[in-house]
């Protein structure tokens, strides 16, 4: 009876209520995707690689080094000799290995040389291969693979002659080698999609005419020639190293890092991602803040409809009260009325959600390669619906105990 | 515990007094006033006279400062709020002067409404709905407005509504408080009819108060509010 004519009254209040019940919706949307947005940014970045027990490098900050070796951004402080990196690829420990040399660039995009365990080994995303959606991986010396959105922004096809600049921003190209664009990678949300991928022999051939990174003036080794060249890497930038038994990792470290030949850092991924967070994590917590001013003011907003109604609503209270309603009842109902009204905002801001999400999905992913995963709804999305409902009753508690002292004191006397 | 005396008062009021701590310097005070079991008495006084407090505190909505009122015989006074909540939804039907209903719920709702709280008066009836429905017949109002909405009613067939609402389940008392007040002088005429009718039928004690004189003759005792209410301290 109390919830059915409850529900009678707000019907007729239907146009008050309703849009009570979209402005909190609204905010709750505005909540839910602030809150998605945010842990979504955090496993695009955490899930950038997976599956890599340790990265190599020389002598340099555990998140410098990640900068450069996973994200692309700044540059290595020294090179690692492909001595050591041999010496340390023939430990015991050590499973698997991939070279990666840096240094270059193709129109702002970051070229990286490796070979091709690169394909088989490093993983993002939960253990996810890179795949290849056009053509094949490099073959030829001067074999180009490319990112998938280093293919859309320039326009690149298979067949595509490029040029290979010196250096990160620099005016200097090594336009007398080009390179044939051999396949495009799918998109992996990753910092791969920006990169330009070749073998670390075609490295060393590019740089063949140079020295210590300047060209040799007068010298111009013919293609033909360089092609029976000795291309075998001297030095690379950093390397992925998988261990055979996770117990090693911290030996194998310790071992690196006290490499009596050559300054080394070695790294644990997850490790090093998690501090890279808690740097950029400001903005995180700023998204925080902002979500929870938005249900704060939400939650009174709630509060000031339910109050302003109040007035009118003293005679509805009085014919409560005379029917032998306690003034608890009358609380009661005002928070009966606070739950509907913030259960019906969590169910339509969960579809209002779930729309948004999937109109803005591709657009966020293409523009800030942050992939949201478009779920139902989570345990944690339940557990803050739950909340936001106790809150709502609790806010409404303000309103009902005002309510509670106008029937107490209205009695027989109405009040319009 | 129900008494069982046929001689007692319905409401007995001995030496109440009472005033507002926050209004003014409003006060009443009235030391004697029965209302005797099935009698129907009518309450005349001009607005402002305390009409509205005397019967809020019957109703148990206000408490006496000091003084006693007996309903039944029983002190309700000394009640808990909440028993005197239950005492009130048990015994006493209630009409105000208009807006009696709650205008978004259905009439049968609205009439169904005391039972909700009030077991004893659940006890009183077999099945709700034909009770309801057969207050409403006898009161004339057509079946199928049990099913409208209760705003939608005019205000004649809103009171008429009241009416079976504050008698549905048989309670001992029925306060009405300038229940015609809202309707023209024909309405006023068939709804009194109408309202004295079912309650005479049901037995019930009435307590109507009016500021209108010429309703006077159908009621068993006139009592002018002035002569009950002495100035005190």
């Amino acid at each position: 009876m109390l919830l059915k004519l409850t529900f009678a009254s707000l019907y007729a209040r239907l146009l008050t209520v309703s849009m009570t019940v979209f402005a909190i919706s609204l905010s709750l949307m505005l909540y839910l995707s602030v809150e998605k947005l945010r842990t979504s940014a955090y496993t695009s970045f955490t899930d950038t690689i997976s599956q890599t027990d340790l990265i190599l490098g020389s002598r340099t900050s555990s998140i410098q080094l990640l900068l450069y070796s996973v994200f692309r951004v700044g540059n290595a402080t020294n090179n690692i000799t492909w001595e050591s990196y041999e010496e340390i690829m023939n430990k015991d420990e050590v499973e698997w290995s991939v070279p990666i040399s840096l240094g270059d660039s193709h129109k702002g995009f970051r070229v990286m040389g490796t070979n091709l365990d690169f394909f088989k080994r490093y993983k993002y995303r939960g253990g996810q291969l890179i795949e290849i959606s056009e053509g094949n991986y490099f073959d030829d010396l001067y074999d180009v693979v490319i990112g998938a959105a280093v293919a859309e922004k320039l326009k690149y096809n298979i067949g595509k002659s490029i040029i290979v600049s010196h250096g990160i921003k620099s005016f200097t190209d090594h336009d007398d080698q080009p390179f044939k664009v051999s396949g495009i990678l799918e998109k992996t949300g990753t910092p791969i999609d920006n990169t330009v991928i070749v073998s670390l022999e075609a490295i060393e051939a590019i740089h063949v005419d140079w020295s210590s990174g300047a060209k040799i003036p007068g010298q111009e080794t013919p293609i033909e020639e360089i092609r029976n060249m000795d291309l075998s890497a001297k030095n690379i930038t950093a390397a992925f190293i998988g261990v055979k038994s996770k117990l090693t990792i911290f030996k194998l470290q310790r071992w690196i890092n006290e490499y009596p030949e050559e300054a080394l850092t070695s790294i644990l991924p997850g490790v090093a991602l998690h501090e890279l967070w808690r740097i950029i994590g400001i903005v995180e917590n700023l998204l925080l803040g902002i979500s929870i001013v938005v249900i704060f003011t939400t939650l009174i907003g709630m509060a000031a409809i339910i109050f302003s109604s109040l007035n009118e609503r003293r005679r509805e209270m009085a014919i409560w009260r005379a029917m032998g309603a306690s003034p608890n009842i009358v609380i009661g109902i005002l928070m009966l009325e606070a739950f509907i009204i913030s259960f019906l905002s969590t169910l339509i801001s969960s579809i209002l959600l779930y729309i948004l999400l999937n109109i803005l999905q591709p657009w966020i992913d293409d523009t800030y390669g942050i992939l949201i995963n478009i779920e139902l709804l989570s345990l944690k999305d339940l557990l803050i619906f739950i909340l936001f409902i106790i809150s709502a009753m609790l806010v409404s508690l303000i309103p009902a105990i005002r309510a509670y002292w106008f029937s107490i004191n209205d009695g027989m006397t109405i009040k319009i | 515990m129900e008494k069982s005396n046929l001689n007692a008062d319905t409401i007995r009021i001995d030496s109440v007094k009472f005033h507002w701590s926050n209004k003014n310097d409003f006060k009443i005070y009235v030391p004697e006033f029965n209302v005797a079991r099935g009698e129907k008495v009518l309450l005349l006084g001009e607005s402002g006279s305390g009409k509205t407090t005397l019967l809020s505190l019957i109703c148990g909505f206000l408490n006496p400062i000091s003084g006693d009122i007996f309903l039944n015989d029983e002190p309700i006074n000394n009640l808990s709020a909440r028993k005197k909540d239950q005492y009130r939804c048990d015994n006493i039907g209630i009409i105000f002067q208009q807006f009696n209903l709650l205008p978004y719920a259905k009439v049968i709702d609205n009439i169904l409404l005391p039972l909700y709280f009030s077991k004893k008066r659940v006890e009183n009836i077999k099945d709700q709905k034909e009770t309801a429905a057969n207050i409403c017949k006898s009161l004339r109002l057509p079946d199928e407005v049990l099913n409208m909405q209760a705003s939608k009613l005019s205000v004649g067939q809103q009171q008429r509504v009241a009416v079976a609402r504050a008698l549905i389940g048989n309670p001992s008392l029925i306060i009405a408080d300038e229940p015609t007040s809202a309707l023209d002088k024909n309405a006023q005429s068939i709804f009194l009819d109408l309202m004295f009718s079912q309650i005479s039928e049901s037995r019930s004690t009435l307590l109507m108060v009016s500021h209108d004189e010429s309703l006077s003759q159908r009621f068993d005792r006139v009592i002018n509010l002035d002569d009950i209410l002495k100035e005190g301290d």
